[in-house]
Protein backbone atom coordinates (compact mmCIF):
# COMPACT_ATOMS: atom_id res chain seq x y z
CA UNK A 1 0.00 0.00 0.00
CA UNK A 2 1.22 3.23 -0.87
CA UNK A 3 1.92 6.01 1.86
CA UNK A 4 -0.16 8.62 2.20
CA UNK A 5 2.01 11.64 0.87
CA UNK A 6 2.50 9.55 -2.03
CA UNK A 7 -1.35 8.92 -2.41
CA UNK A 8 -1.82 12.73 -2.43
CA UNK A 9 0.69 13.63 -4.79
CA UNK A 10 -1.27 11.13 -7.52
CA UNK A 11 -3.14 14.04 -9.28
CA UNK A 12 -6.29 12.99 -11.54
CA UNK A 13 -7.72 16.32 -12.68
CA UNK A 14 -5.76 19.13 -13.24
CA UNK A 15 -7.35 22.94 -15.24
CA UNK A 16 -4.13 25.45 -16.15
CA UNK A 17 -4.95 29.15 -16.73
CA UNK A 18 -8.71 27.86 -17.98
CA UNK A 19 -10.62 31.27 -19.57
CA UNK A 20 -14.00 31.03 -20.79
CA UNK A 21 -16.06 33.48 -22.45
CA UNK A 22 -19.52 33.06 -22.95
CA UNK A 23 -21.40 35.15 -25.21
CA UNK A 24 -18.88 38.24 -25.17
CA UNK A 25 -18.91 37.73 -21.04
CA UNK A 26 -16.07 36.54 -19.30
CA UNK A 27 -17.24 33.65 -17.24
CA UNK A 28 -13.59 32.28 -16.10
CA UNK A 29 -10.45 33.85 -16.13
CA UNK A 30 -6.75 32.00 -15.08
CA UNK A 31 -8.54 29.15 -13.20
CA UNK A 32 -5.86 26.60 -12.53
CA UNK A 33 -6.47 23.76 -9.90
CA UNK A 34 -5.77 20.10 -9.23
CA UNK A 35 -7.53 17.32 -7.40
CA UNK A 36 -5.66 14.34 -6.01
CA UNK A 37 -7.02 11.05 -5.84
CA UNK A 38 -9.12 10.61 -3.15
CA UNK A 39 -9.34 13.84 -1.85
CA UNK A 40 -12.76 16.01 -1.70
CA UNK A 41 -12.49 19.77 -3.08
CA UNK A 42 -16.34 21.43 -2.89
CA UNK A 43 -16.01 24.98 -5.16
CA UNK A 44 -17.76 27.67 -3.53
CA UNK A 45 -19.11 31.09 -5.11
CA UNK A 46 -21.73 33.07 -4.74
CA UNK A 47 -24.88 32.63 -7.79
CA UNK A 48 -23.20 33.37 -11.62
CA UNK A 49 -19.85 33.10 -10.09
CA UNK A 50 -19.01 29.78 -12.92
CA UNK A 51 -19.00 27.31 -10.75
CA UNK A 52 -20.88 25.06 -12.72
CA UNK A 53 -19.13 26.26 -15.78
CA UNK A 54 -16.31 25.49 -14.25
CA UNK A 55 -17.58 22.04 -13.45
CA UNK A 56 -18.81 21.52 -17.28
CA UNK A 57 -15.30 22.51 -18.52
CA UNK A 58 -13.41 19.67 -16.35
CA UNK A 59 -15.99 17.20 -17.74
CA UNK A 60 -15.29 18.27 -21.21
CA UNK A 61 -18.76 19.55 -22.11
CA UNK A 62 -16.91 22.65 -22.93
CA UNK A 63 -13.69 23.83 -24.25
CA UNK A 64 -11.89 26.98 -22.62
CA UNK A 65 -11.30 29.18 -24.73
CA UNK A 66 -7.99 29.27 -23.51
CA UNK A 67 -5.72 27.22 -20.60
CA UNK A 68 -6.53 23.73 -20.84
CA UNK A 69 -7.59 20.69 -18.64
CA UNK A 70 -5.22 17.72 -17.90
CA UNK A 71 -6.84 14.28 -16.92
CA UNK A 72 -4.78 11.19 -15.92
CA UNK A 73 -4.79 8.94 -17.97
CA UNK A 74 -8.07 6.69 -18.59
CA UNK A 75 -9.72 8.89 -16.25
CA UNK A 76 -13.11 7.53 -15.28
CA UNK A 77 -15.49 10.36 -14.46
CA UNK A 78 -18.89 9.93 -12.13
CA UNK A 79 -21.00 12.96 -13.03
CA UNK A 80 -24.20 13.79 -11.23
CA UNK A 81 -25.53 16.71 -12.81
CA UNK A 82 -27.64 19.76 -11.17
CA UNK A 83 -30.46 18.75 -12.54
CA UNK A 84 -31.81 15.73 -14.86
CA UNK A 85 -34.83 16.32 -16.66
CA UNK A 86 -36.17 13.05 -17.98
CA UNK A 87 -39.14 13.74 -20.46
CA UNK A 88 -41.90 12.47 -19.48
CA UNK A 89 -41.64 9.83 -23.20
CA UNK A 90 -39.37 8.48 -22.03
CA UNK A 91 -39.76 5.47 -19.89
CA UNK A 92 -37.05 4.48 -17.26
CA UNK A 93 -36.81 2.42 -14.45
CA UNK A 94 -34.11 3.18 -11.80
CA UNK A 95 -32.69 -0.71 -13.35
CA UNK A 96 -32.13 0.77 -16.59
CA UNK A 97 -30.83 3.62 -15.66
CA UNK A 98 -28.21 2.42 -13.81
CA UNK A 99 -27.62 0.41 -16.95
CA UNK A 100 -25.97 3.83 -19.12
CA UNK A 101 -24.00 3.83 -21.05
CA UNK A 102 -22.71 0.70 -19.75
CA UNK A 103 -24.82 -2.64 -18.85
CA UNK A 104 -23.64 -3.56 -15.01
CA UNK A 105 -24.48 -6.62 -13.54
CA UNK A 106 -27.41 -6.96 -11.28
CA UNK A 107 -25.53 -7.49 -7.84
CA UNK A 108 -23.06 -4.12 -8.67
CA UNK A 109 -26.53 -2.46 -9.11
CA UNK A 110 -27.61 -3.58 -6.25
CA UNK A 111 -24.75 -2.32 -4.27
CA UNK A 112 -24.76 0.95 -5.76
CA UNK A 113 -28.24 1.28 -4.78
CA UNK A 114 -27.30 0.56 -1.12
CA UNK A 115 -24.21 2.67 -0.91
CA UNK A 116 -26.58 5.35 -2.17
CA UNK A 117 -29.35 4.89 0.13
CA UNK A 118 -31.62 4.10 -2.16
CA UNK A 119 -31.44 0.06 -1.53
CA UNK A 120 -35.01 -1.24 -3.01
CA UNK A 121 -35.37 1.61 -6.07
CA UNK A 122 -34.25 -0.79 -8.48
CA UNK A 123 -37.99 -1.47 -10.20
CA UNK A 124 -39.25 2.23 -9.59
CA UNK A 125 -39.62 4.65 -12.36
CA UNK A 126 -37.39 7.32 -12.47
CA UNK A 127 -40.15 10.04 -12.90
CA UNK A 128 -42.06 8.62 -9.82
CA UNK A 129 -39.12 8.95 -6.95
CA UNK A 130 -39.01 11.83 -4.65
CA UNK A 131 -35.99 14.42 -5.14
CA UNK A 132 -33.57 12.79 -2.70
CA UNK A 133 -34.08 9.27 -4.32
CA UNK A 134 -33.51 11.16 -7.19
CA UNK A 135 -30.20 12.33 -6.61
CA UNK A 136 -29.14 9.37 -5.09
CA UNK A 137 -29.95 7.37 -7.88
CA UNK A 138 -27.62 9.88 -9.54
CA UNK A 139 -25.45 9.15 -7.35
CA UNK A 140 -25.62 5.19 -7.11
CA UNK A 141 -24.87 5.28 -11.71
CA UNK A 142 -21.94 7.60 -10.35
CA UNK A 143 -20.36 5.28 -8.53
CA UNK A 144 -20.69 2.20 -10.61
CA UNK A 145 -18.09 3.14 -13.47
CA UNK A 146 -15.99 2.79 -10.61
CA UNK A 147 -15.02 6.56 -10.71
CA UNK A 148 -11.59 8.22 -10.59
CA UNK A 149 -13.32 10.78 -9.32
CA UNK A 150 -17.13 11.99 -8.40
CA UNK A 151 -18.02 15.25 -10.22
CA UNK A 152 -21.30 16.67 -8.30
CA UNK A 153 -23.19 20.06 -9.06
CA UNK A 154 -25.42 21.20 -6.26
CA UNK A 155 -26.35 17.90 -5.80
CA UNK A 156 -28.71 18.76 -3.66
CA UNK A 157 -30.45 21.10 -4.65
CA UNK A 158 -34.42 20.91 -3.63
CA UNK A 159 -33.28 18.59 -0.75
CA UNK A 160 -34.02 20.11 2.94
CA UNK A 161 -31.62 20.58 5.42
CA UNK A 162 -30.80 17.22 7.42
CA UNK A 163 -31.58 15.51 3.75
CA UNK A 164 -28.41 17.90 2.46
CA UNK A 165 -26.92 16.67 5.25
CA UNK A 166 -27.29 13.35 5.31
CA UNK A 167 -26.46 13.33 1.41
CA UNK A 168 -22.90 14.85 1.96
CA UNK A 169 -22.77 12.34 4.93
CA UNK A 170 -23.65 9.16 1.73
CA UNK A 171 -20.67 11.08 -0.16
CA UNK A 172 -18.07 10.58 2.08
CA UNK A 173 -19.23 7.06 3.19
CA UNK A 174 -18.69 6.69 -0.70
CA UNK A 175 -15.53 8.05 -1.37
CA UNK A 176 -14.27 6.02 1.63
CA UNK A 177 -15.34 2.64 0.59
CA UNK A 178 -14.20 3.63 -3.57
CA UNK A 179 -11.79 5.50 -2.55
CA UNK A 180 -12.48 8.43 -5.38
CA UNK A 181 -11.78 11.84 -5.71
CA UNK A 182 -14.79 14.08 -5.11
CA UNK A 183 -15.14 17.49 -6.98
CA UNK A 184 -18.73 19.11 -5.79
CA UNK A 185 -20.03 22.51 -6.64
CA UNK A 186 -22.69 23.81 -4.03
CA UNK A 187 -23.60 27.04 -2.23
CA UNK A 188 -24.49 25.36 1.18
CA UNK A 189 -21.25 26.63 2.60
CA UNK A 190 -22.53 25.34 6.26
CA UNK A 191 -23.50 22.25 5.55
CA UNK A 192 -20.77 21.49 2.86
CA UNK A 193 -17.28 23.07 3.92
CA UNK A 194 -17.15 20.64 6.91
CA UNK A 195 -17.17 17.59 4.86
CA UNK A 196 -14.37 18.90 2.64
CA UNK A 197 -10.76 18.78 2.65
CA UNK A 198 -10.14 21.59 0.59
CA UNK A 199 -12.65 24.67 -0.18
CA UNK A 200 -11.44 26.21 -3.36
CA UNK A 201 -14.02 29.65 -3.61
CA UNK A 202 -15.18 30.28 -6.89
CA UNK A 203 -15.38 34.34 -8.34
CA UNK A 204 -14.86 33.93 -12.26
CA UNK A 205 -11.51 33.42 -10.45
CA UNK A 206 -10.24 31.39 -8.01
CA UNK A 207 -10.43 33.81 -4.67
CA UNK A 208 -9.17 31.89 -1.94
CA UNK A 209 -8.57 28.19 -1.49
CA UNK A 210 -7.43 25.79 1.55
CA UNK A 211 -9.07 23.68 4.57
CA UNK A 212 -12.57 24.84 4.94
CA UNK A 213 -11.12 26.77 8.53
CA UNK A 214 -8.55 29.07 6.48
CA UNK A 215 -11.34 29.93 3.75
CA UNK A 216 -13.49 30.88 6.39
CA UNK A 217 -11.59 32.73 7.95
CA UNK A 218 -9.75 34.08 4.61
CA UNK A 219 -11.21 38.26 4.02
CA UNK A 220 -11.75 37.44 0.23
CA UNK A 221 -14.22 34.50 1.43
CA UNK A 222 -15.78 36.65 4.42
CA UNK A 223 -16.83 39.22 1.59
CA UNK A 224 -18.37 37.24 -0.64
CA UNK A 225 -20.36 35.37 1.80
CA UNK A 226 -20.46 37.64 4.68
CA UNK A 227 -19.46 36.32 8.04
CA UNK A 228 -23.20 35.39 9.06
CA UNK A 229 -22.53 31.98 7.85
CA UNK A 230 -19.60 31.29 10.69
CA UNK A 231 -21.89 30.26 13.25
CA UNK A 232 -24.09 27.85 11.67
CA UNK A 233 -20.74 26.11 10.49
CA UNK A 234 -19.19 25.99 13.52
CA UNK A 235 -22.60 23.96 14.70
CA UNK A 236 -22.87 22.23 12.12
CA UNK A 237 -19.41 20.65 12.76
CA UNK A 238 -19.90 20.44 16.06
CA UNK A 239 -22.59 18.31 15.51
CA UNK A 240 -21.31 16.47 12.51
CA UNK A 241 -17.67 15.52 14.51
CA UNK A 242 -20.19 14.35 17.53
CA UNK A 243 -21.33 11.26 14.66
CA UNK A 244 -17.95 11.00 13.62
CA UNK A 245 -14.73 11.81 14.97
CA UNK A 246 -16.25 12.06 19.05
CA UNK A 247 -12.69 12.76 19.94
CA UNK A 248 -12.10 16.21 18.17
CA UNK A 249 -15.33 17.32 19.80
CA UNK A 250 -13.63 19.77 22.55
CA UNK A 251 -11.65 21.22 19.64
CA UNK A 252 -14.61 22.40 17.52
CA UNK A 253 -17.36 23.28 20.34
CA UNK A 254 -13.71 25.61 20.95
CA UNK A 255 -13.97 27.08 17.45
CA UNK A 256 -17.92 27.47 17.62
CA UNK A 257 -17.22 29.90 20.91
CA UNK A 258 -14.87 31.89 19.02
CA UNK B 1 -43.53 -16.40 -56.56
CA UNK B 2 -45.25 -14.36 -53.79
CA UNK B 3 -43.15 -11.25 -54.51
CA UNK B 4 -45.49 -11.08 -58.01
CA UNK B 5 -48.43 -10.06 -55.98
CA UNK B 6 -48.78 -6.26 -55.59
CA UNK B 7 -50.53 -6.67 -52.28
CA UNK B 8 -47.36 -8.92 -50.70
CA UNK B 9 -45.22 -6.31 -52.02
CA UNK B 10 -47.44 -3.39 -50.13
CA UNK B 11 -47.55 -5.32 -47.17
CA UNK B 12 -43.82 -6.05 -47.02
CA UNK B 13 -43.02 -2.21 -47.71
CA UNK B 14 -45.33 -1.41 -44.88
CA UNK B 15 -43.38 -3.96 -42.27
CA UNK B 16 -40.16 -2.46 -43.68
CA UNK B 17 -41.29 1.20 -43.12
CA UNK B 18 -42.84 0.48 -39.57
CA UNK B 19 -39.30 -1.41 -38.66
CA UNK B 20 -37.43 1.27 -39.60
CA UNK B 21 -39.94 4.55 -37.71
CA UNK B 22 -40.88 2.54 -34.80
CA UNK B 23 -37.06 2.60 -33.61
CA UNK B 24 -36.32 5.85 -35.02
CA UNK B 25 -39.81 7.42 -33.78
CA UNK B 26 -38.83 6.52 -30.16
CA UNK B 27 -36.19 9.27 -30.64
CA UNK B 28 -37.96 11.72 -32.26
CA UNK B 29 -40.88 11.49 -29.46
CA UNK B 30 -37.92 11.35 -26.52
CA UNK B 31 -36.01 14.62 -27.96
CA UNK B 32 -38.56 16.34 -29.27
CA UNK B 33 -37.80 16.48 -32.99
CA UNK B 34 -41.50 16.26 -34.30
CA UNK B 35 -41.14 19.62 -36.22
CA UNK B 36 -37.33 18.32 -37.15
CA UNK B 37 -39.06 15.22 -38.73
CA UNK B 38 -41.65 17.46 -40.67
CA UNK B 39 -39.14 19.70 -42.11
CA UNK B 40 -36.95 17.02 -43.37
CA UNK B 41 -39.94 14.73 -44.40
CA UNK B 42 -41.50 18.20 -46.56
CA UNK B 43 -38.27 18.61 -48.22
CA UNK B 44 -39.15 15.37 -49.97
CA UNK B 45 -41.07 16.86 -52.17
CA UNK B 46 -38.18 18.93 -53.48
CA UNK B 47 -36.22 16.03 -54.06
CA UNK B 48 -38.93 14.71 -56.23
CA UNK B 49 -38.67 17.66 -58.22
CA UNK B 50 -34.82 17.57 -58.11
CA UNK B 51 -35.06 13.74 -58.96
CA UNK B 52 -37.03 14.48 -62.27
CA UNK B 53 -35.09 17.69 -63.16
CA UNK B 54 -31.47 15.18 -63.03
CA UNK B 55 -32.88 12.05 -64.34
CA UNK B 56 -31.96 10.28 -61.34
CA UNK B 57 -34.00 7.92 -59.23
CA UNK B 58 -36.70 9.47 -57.29
CA UNK B 59 -35.08 7.99 -54.10
CA UNK B 60 -31.56 9.49 -54.59
CA UNK B 61 -33.42 12.60 -54.96
CA UNK B 62 -35.48 12.50 -51.88
CA UNK B 63 -32.41 11.21 -50.04
CA UNK B 64 -30.13 14.07 -50.85
CA UNK B 65 -32.27 16.75 -50.25
CA UNK B 66 -33.89 15.33 -47.09
CA UNK B 67 -29.96 14.90 -46.18
CA UNK B 68 -29.26 18.80 -46.93
CA UNK B 69 -32.23 19.60 -45.32
CA UNK B 70 -31.63 17.21 -42.09
CA UNK B 71 -27.60 18.62 -42.06
CA UNK B 72 -28.94 22.79 -42.18
CA UNK B 73 -31.24 22.11 -39.42
CA UNK B 74 -28.95 20.68 -37.60
CA UNK B 75 -26.23 23.19 -37.89
CA UNK B 76 -28.94 25.89 -37.12
CA UNK B 77 -29.71 23.90 -33.37
CA UNK B 78 -26.63 24.54 -31.91
CA UNK B 79 -27.02 28.15 -32.31
CA UNK B 80 -29.54 28.90 -29.96
CA UNK B 81 -31.82 30.22 -32.44
CA UNK B 82 -35.57 29.59 -31.55
CA UNK B 83 -35.92 26.28 -33.55
CA UNK B 84 -39.92 26.42 -33.13
CA UNK B 85 -40.24 29.02 -35.86
CA UNK B 86 -37.33 28.32 -37.80
CA UNK B 87 -38.17 24.74 -38.30
CA UNK B 88 -42.07 25.86 -39.14
CA UNK B 89 -40.70 28.13 -41.87
CA UNK B 90 -38.19 25.24 -42.78
CA UNK B 91 -40.75 22.71 -43.24
CA UNK B 92 -43.28 24.91 -45.24
CA UNK B 93 -40.98 26.52 -47.15
CA UNK B 94 -39.52 23.41 -48.76
CA UNK B 95 -43.16 21.64 -49.31
CA UNK B 96 -43.87 24.83 -51.19
CA UNK B 97 -40.73 25.28 -52.66
CA UNK B 98 -41.02 21.95 -53.64
CA UNK B 99 -45.08 22.00 -55.18
CA UNK B 100 -43.51 24.98 -57.22
CA UNK B 101 -40.79 22.77 -58.16
CA UNK B 102 -42.33 20.13 -59.59
CA UNK B 103 -44.93 22.30 -61.46
CA UNK B 104 -41.91 23.91 -63.13
CA UNK B 105 -40.15 20.55 -64.53
CA UNK B 106 -41.27 20.64 -68.33
CA UNK B 107 -42.74 17.93 -70.05
CA UNK B 108 -43.90 16.34 -66.60
CA UNK B 109 -46.59 15.77 -65.40
CA UNK B 110 -46.40 13.48 -62.44
CA UNK B 111 -48.99 11.98 -60.08
CA UNK B 112 -48.04 14.48 -57.12
CA UNK B 113 -50.28 12.64 -54.85
CA UNK B 114 -48.42 9.51 -54.72
CA UNK B 115 -45.59 11.72 -53.42
CA UNK B 116 -47.63 13.73 -50.79
CA UNK B 117 -49.81 10.78 -49.42
CA UNK B 118 -47.82 7.57 -50.42
CA UNK B 119 -48.54 5.29 -53.34
CA UNK B 120 -47.79 1.58 -51.34
CA UNK B 121 -49.52 -0.27 -54.38
CA UNK B 122 -47.19 0.28 -56.73
CA UNK B 123 -43.96 -0.46 -55.19
CA UNK B 124 -42.19 -2.75 -57.11
CA UNK B 125 -39.11 -5.08 -56.28
CA UNK B 126 -36.54 -2.36 -56.42
CA UNK B 127 -38.28 -0.12 -54.15
CA UNK B 128 -38.78 -3.01 -51.36
CA UNK B 129 -35.07 -3.97 -51.88
CA UNK B 130 -34.68 -0.42 -51.15
CA UNK B 131 -37.01 0.12 -48.42
CA UNK B 132 -35.43 -3.07 -46.24
CA UNK B 133 -31.91 -1.75 -47.33
CA UNK B 134 -32.85 1.65 -45.68
CA UNK B 135 -34.69 -0.28 -43.04
CA UNK B 136 -32.22 -3.12 -42.21
CA UNK B 137 -29.27 0.29 -42.18
CA UNK B 138 -31.45 2.52 -39.48
CA UNK B 139 -32.39 -0.69 -37.03
CA UNK B 140 -28.46 -1.47 -37.34
CA UNK B 141 -26.93 1.79 -36.64
CA UNK B 142 -29.48 2.20 -33.93
CA UNK B 143 -28.55 -0.89 -32.43
CA UNK B 144 -24.96 -0.36 -32.42
CA UNK B 145 -25.36 2.99 -31.24
CA UNK B 146 -28.35 2.74 -28.73
CA UNK B 147 -26.70 3.22 -25.48
CA UNK B 148 -24.95 6.25 -26.31
CA UNK B 149 -27.77 7.79 -28.58
CA UNK B 150 -30.02 7.30 -25.01
CA UNK B 151 -27.08 8.51 -22.70
CA UNK B 152 -27.36 11.79 -25.01
CA UNK B 153 -30.73 11.73 -25.18
CA UNK B 154 -31.47 12.08 -21.54
CA UNK B 155 -28.67 14.65 -20.71
CA UNK B 156 -25.68 16.03 -22.77
CA UNK B 157 -23.79 16.31 -19.98
CA UNK B 158 -24.02 12.41 -18.53
CA UNK B 159 -23.05 11.93 -22.08
CA UNK B 160 -19.73 13.87 -22.22
CA UNK B 161 -18.65 12.90 -18.81
CA UNK B 162 -19.01 9.30 -20.14
CA UNK B 163 -16.75 10.32 -23.09
CA UNK B 164 -19.56 10.22 -25.79
CA UNK B 165 -19.88 13.10 -27.73
CA UNK B 166 -23.54 13.84 -28.00
CA UNK B 167 -23.00 16.08 -31.37
CA UNK B 168 -21.83 13.55 -32.68
CA UNK B 169 -24.68 10.94 -31.92
CA UNK B 170 -27.51 14.07 -32.53
CA UNK B 171 -26.31 14.12 -36.25
CA UNK B 172 -26.24 10.41 -36.45
CA UNK B 173 -30.17 10.76 -35.78
CA UNK B 174 -30.26 13.63 -38.01
CA UNK B 175 -28.91 11.43 -41.05
CA UNK B 176 -30.66 8.30 -39.88
CA UNK B 177 -34.10 10.84 -39.70
CA UNK B 178 -33.21 11.74 -43.99
CA UNK B 179 -33.27 7.67 -44.19
CA UNK B 180 -36.39 7.27 -43.06
CA UNK B 181 -38.16 10.12 -44.89
CA UNK B 182 -36.67 8.33 -48.35
CA UNK B 183 -37.57 4.99 -47.51
CA UNK B 184 -40.74 5.85 -46.12
CA UNK B 185 -41.95 8.14 -48.55
CA UNK B 186 -43.55 6.05 -51.42
CA UNK B 187 -44.90 4.46 -48.70
CA UNK B 188 -47.04 6.92 -46.85
CA UNK B 189 -45.81 9.93 -48.71
CA UNK B 190 -44.39 12.95 -46.95
CA UNK B 191 -47.06 15.06 -45.78
CA UNK B 192 -47.80 11.63 -43.43
CA UNK B 193 -44.38 10.45 -42.30
CA UNK B 194 -44.11 12.56 -39.07
CA UNK B 195 -47.48 10.55 -38.36
CA UNK B 196 -45.45 7.10 -39.09
CA UNK B 197 -42.32 8.22 -36.80
CA UNK B 198 -44.73 9.82 -33.72
CA UNK B 199 -47.66 7.70 -33.55
CA UNK B 200 -46.79 4.20 -32.91
CA UNK B 201 -44.01 5.44 -30.86
CA UNK B 202 -46.66 7.41 -28.39
CA UNK B 203 -49.14 4.42 -28.27
CA UNK B 204 -46.30 2.39 -26.89
CA UNK B 205 -45.14 5.10 -24.34
CA UNK B 206 -48.60 4.18 -22.52
CA UNK B 207 -47.52 0.44 -22.41
CA UNK B 208 -43.77 0.65 -21.84
CA UNK B 209 -41.39 0.70 -18.76
CA UNK B 210 -38.38 0.67 -20.04
CA UNK B 211 -37.16 2.53 -23.43
CA UNK B 212 -36.25 -1.04 -25.21
CA UNK B 213 -39.80 -1.82 -24.40
CA UNK B 214 -41.14 1.10 -25.86
CA UNK B 215 -39.07 0.74 -28.79
CA UNK B 216 -40.10 -2.78 -29.62
CA UNK B 217 -43.82 -1.97 -29.07
CA UNK B 218 -43.74 1.10 -31.41
CA UNK B 219 -41.83 -1.34 -33.83
CA UNK B 220 -45.26 -3.79 -33.54
CA UNK B 221 -47.62 -1.20 -33.50
CA UNK B 222 -46.08 0.09 -36.64
CA UNK B 223 -46.55 -3.34 -38.53
CA UNK B 224 -50.21 -3.63 -37.11
CA UNK B 225 -50.54 -0.41 -38.97
CA UNK B 226 -49.70 -0.82 -41.77
CA UNK B 227 -51.05 -4.22 -42.12
CA UNK B 228 -53.94 -2.51 -40.72
CA UNK B 229 -54.36 0.31 -42.85
CA UNK B 230 -53.63 -1.96 -45.97
CA UNK B 231 -56.63 -3.91 -45.21
CA UNK B 232 -58.83 -0.89 -44.41
CA UNK B 233 -57.95 0.95 -47.78
CA UNK B 234 -59.02 -2.53 -49.81
CA UNK B 235 -62.63 -3.06 -48.20
CA UNK B 236 -63.22 0.96 -47.89
CA UNK B 237 -61.57 1.97 -51.71
CA UNK B 238 -59.77 4.36 -49.35
CA UNK B 239 -56.39 5.62 -50.47
CA UNK B 240 -53.67 3.46 -48.58
CA UNK B 241 -50.98 6.16 -46.11
CA UNK B 242 -53.67 7.79 -44.83
CA UNK B 243 -55.80 4.52 -43.47
CA UNK B 244 -52.45 3.01 -41.81
CA UNK B 245 -52.26 6.72 -39.97
CA UNK B 246 -55.75 6.04 -39.40
CA UNK B 247 -55.13 3.15 -38.12
CA UNK B 248 -51.82 3.83 -35.75
CA UNK B 249 -54.44 6.99 -34.45
CA UNK B 250 -56.83 4.61 -33.23
CA UNK B 251 -54.18 2.47 -31.55
CA UNK B 252 -52.80 5.33 -29.72
CA UNK B 253 -56.40 6.51 -28.51
CA UNK B 254 -56.74 2.81 -27.02
CA UNK B 255 -53.59 2.42 -25.89
CA UNK B 256 -53.72 6.03 -24.11
CA UNK B 257 -57.34 5.25 -22.37
CA UNK B 258 -56.03 1.65 -21.01
CA UNK B 259 -52.71 3.10 -20.39
CA UNK B 260 -54.22 5.55 -18.18
CA UNK B 261 -56.89 2.70 -16.39
CA UNK B 262 -54.10 0.67 -15.97
CA UNK B 263 -52.20 3.37 -14.28
CA UNK B 264 -55.00 4.06 -11.95
CA UNK B 265 -55.04 0.12 -11.08
CA UNK B 266 -51.75 -0.17 -10.12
Amino acid sequence: MPGLSEVCSMTVLRADHVDLAYGGQRVLHGVSLSIAKGEIVTIVGPNGSGKSTLLRVLIGALSPGKGKVIRAPGLKIGYVPQRLHIDPTLPMTVRRFLNLPLRVADSAATQALERAGVPGAAGQQMGQLSGGQFQRVLLARAILSDPDILMLDEPTQGLDQPGSASFYRQIEEVRNRIGCAVLMVSHELHVVMSASDRVICLNGHICCEGTPEVVSAAPAYRELFGSGTQGALALYRHDHDHHHHADHEHNHSHEAAE
Amino acid sequence: MMLDDFLVRAALAGLGTALAAGLLGCFVVWRRMAYFGDATAHAAILGVAVALGLSVSVFAGVLGIALLMAMLIHVMSGRGVAMDTILGVLAHGALALGLVAVALIPGQRINLEAYLFGDILTVTRTDLAVIWGGALLVAGVLWRHWSALLTATLSPDLAYAAGIDPKREQLILTILLAIVVAVAIKVVGALLITALLIIPAASARNLARTPEAMAAIATGIGAVAALGGLWLSLTLDSPVGPSIVCVASAIFAATAVSGRVFARAT
